[in-house]
């Protein structure tokens, strides 16, 4: 889940100041670029590939990554591209109850998963627990034959046994402080509770 | 736990919180009705796919207390249950205590010490939800109360409307049919009103409440001049077993004046919607070759009522409502 969204539920709630810009826009683009080669290494191409944002901060990363991997092996116009799903997490989460939770967002997966290899997009890698609800959800669509995980930025602070495959940036944070992602850029900043 | 006198009651002085059950269309505001419609679409996503089930409220128990005859509406409730992993207790009256002649209360207090988060209840009088509402700590959602109100069935008609015509605002809707004895009129009433729709009732006069005067709805005893203007048609059962008097002549003079024949059918303009809260009386209030046109949602309403059931439970026991947290306020709040 984008933090830009978690900052604006209770209890969370609370006004964003930006203290350091950590990425541009040119840094976002490089760093899609940058990991859409290493997608490809490591899957020796686009067979099979499955693109999947995670709502709602991960959908436009994932419709970048995923234009970017069909420019980079010349997919034609009138080729099959790679497949760009969504995914929200809200029903899957274990900390419903404890703070509010409501899905706004579609998921939307368009093909199959069976015997796919799923990339999973997310804007910030945090405590873990959005990808273990991701990762309940997607078995619930088919069992891919492998999932991977692309995020923007992994900021630290893991409570569960999960590790990124592609990171945009690894940027040291307290656990306090909050990350911002869109496709202008990253800034690190912390809440001002309202 | 001792009786505390009803004037000590503070739940008897306020009321039920409106916000943690479902009792009525009229306590949820526009945002929050249109909150619970958004919701929907997301359960209605989770309906098609392969596995139409998610985790939301596992460990979360649902018992459908239901007073008074009913398949649809029960099953309905308990899908949705299932579909959100909650895990779900019938109780069939005619199996139970109440046959021994354990009060309705007795009843809700012996249900919830075994420690439940919701009851979903129907019951011949109207006020029943409310009044177990003010019993108990577990959400209650109003599954159909005498005359009075079927909110889950109303917000699941405003659902299949929306989803056909977008916004409802000056969209005209008609009710045709036992306004009188139907609480899905009366919460069909308020809910297209509060969505900007425009309600006119059909039925004869001897099948309109006194109080309709004082509905903002418009009364009409003549459906031929009613048909072109709308977009949506809900037709009402003809509740036989309500009607204690002599209100029509006989049914089938009922349908030669009311009932949406084929000739009748074809006066609606094209694309407005023929709903029906079922059970249909096929060849009464609608004939049976209109049942089955396209424009005919009544299936799909079926279908939607999952979905709006779903919402409904979501957000009543999912987010920040975890059972624990609301019994430690309550305490907090009145100590026993």
């Amino acid at each position: 889940m984008a933090e830009r969204e978690r900052r604006m539920t209770r209890p969370y709630g609370g006004v964003f100041i930006a203290h350091s810009r950590v990425m541009d826009a040119d840094d976002i683009h490089r760093a899609i670029r940058r990991m859409a080669h290493e997608v490809l290494e490591r899957n020796h191409g686009l067979e099979n590939l499955v693109v999947i944002g995670l709502q709602t901060g991960g959908v436009q990363l994932a419709e970048a990554l995923a234009a970017t991997l069909e420019e980079i092996e010349e997919v034609g116009e009138d080729e099959p591209g790679v497949p760009v799903g969504t995914l929200d997490v809200a029903l899957y989460r274990d900390d419903i109850g404890i703070r509010p939770v409501l899905p706004e967002e579609v998921t939307d997966i368009p093909v199959d998963l069976d015997g796919k290899i799923v990339v999973l997009v997310d804007d910030v890698l945090f405590t873990g627990r959005t990808i273990r609800a991701a990762l309940d959800a997607l078995v619930d669509f088919g069992r891919p034959r492998v999932v991977q995980l692309a995020v923007m930025i992994d900021r630290g602070h893991r409570e569960l046994p999960i590790r990124p495959d592609f990171v945009g940036k690894n940027l040291p944070t307290r656990r306090d402080e909050l990350v911002d992602v869109s496709m202008s850029g990253v800034e690190l900043g912390e809440l001002q509770k309202s | 736990m001792s009786l505390p006198a009803p004037v000590h009651d503070p739940a008897a002085v306020r009321g039920p919180d409106p916000s943690r059950h479902l009792l009525a269309i009229s306590d949820l505001d526009l945002e929050q009705i249109e909150e619970l419609l958004d919701l929907t679409d997301t359960f209605v996503e989770v309906g098609r796919r392969a596995i139409p089930k998610v985790p939301a409220l596992r460990g979360r128990t649902v018992v459908s207390l239901f007073f008074e005859d009913s398949t649809r509406t029960r099953l309905s409730f308990e899908t949705a249950a299932k579909r959100l992993s909650a895990d779900t207790m019938s109780f069939a009256v005619s199996a139970s205590s109440v046959n021994k002649g354990e009060s309705v209360r007795d009843t809700v207090e012996t249900i919830e010490a075994m420690g439940i988060d919701a009851i979903v209840v129907r019951h011949r009088s109207s006020g029943v939800p409310a009044q177990i509402a003010r019993w108990t700590r577990a959400a209650v959602i109003n599954a159909g109360d005498g005359w009075h109100q079927h909110p889950t069935q109303a917000l699941l008609d405003a659902y299949t409307a929306r989803s056909h015509l977008g916004s409802l605002e000056g969209r005209r809707v008609a009710v045709v049919g036992d306004i009188k004895h139907s609480r899905v009129a009366r919460s069909d009433i308020e809910i297209f009103t509060a969505l900007g729709a425009e309600v006119v009732l059909v039925a004869p006069p001897t099948l309109l409440p006194p109080v309709a005067d004082a509905w903002p709805v418009t009364v009409s005893h003549d459906l031929d001049e009613v048909l072109p203007t709308l977009d949506v048609c809900c037709l009402l059962r003809m509740q036989r077993e309500r009607m204690t008097e002599a209100l029509v002549p006989s049914l089938r003079e009922y349908t030669a004046n009311y009932g949406l024949t084929s000739e009748r059918a074809d006066r609606l303009p094209p694309g407005a919607l023929i709903m029906h809260p079922g059970p249909m009386n096929r060849g009464v209030e609608v004939a049976s070759e209109v049942a089955e046109r396209p424009n005919a949602v009544i299936t799909e309403q079926v279908a939607n009522g999952v979905a709006v059931r779903m919402a409904v439970l979501f957000k009543l026991l999912g987010p920040g409502r975890a059972a624990g947290a609301a019994e430690a306020l309550e305490v907090e709040e009145e100590p026993r």
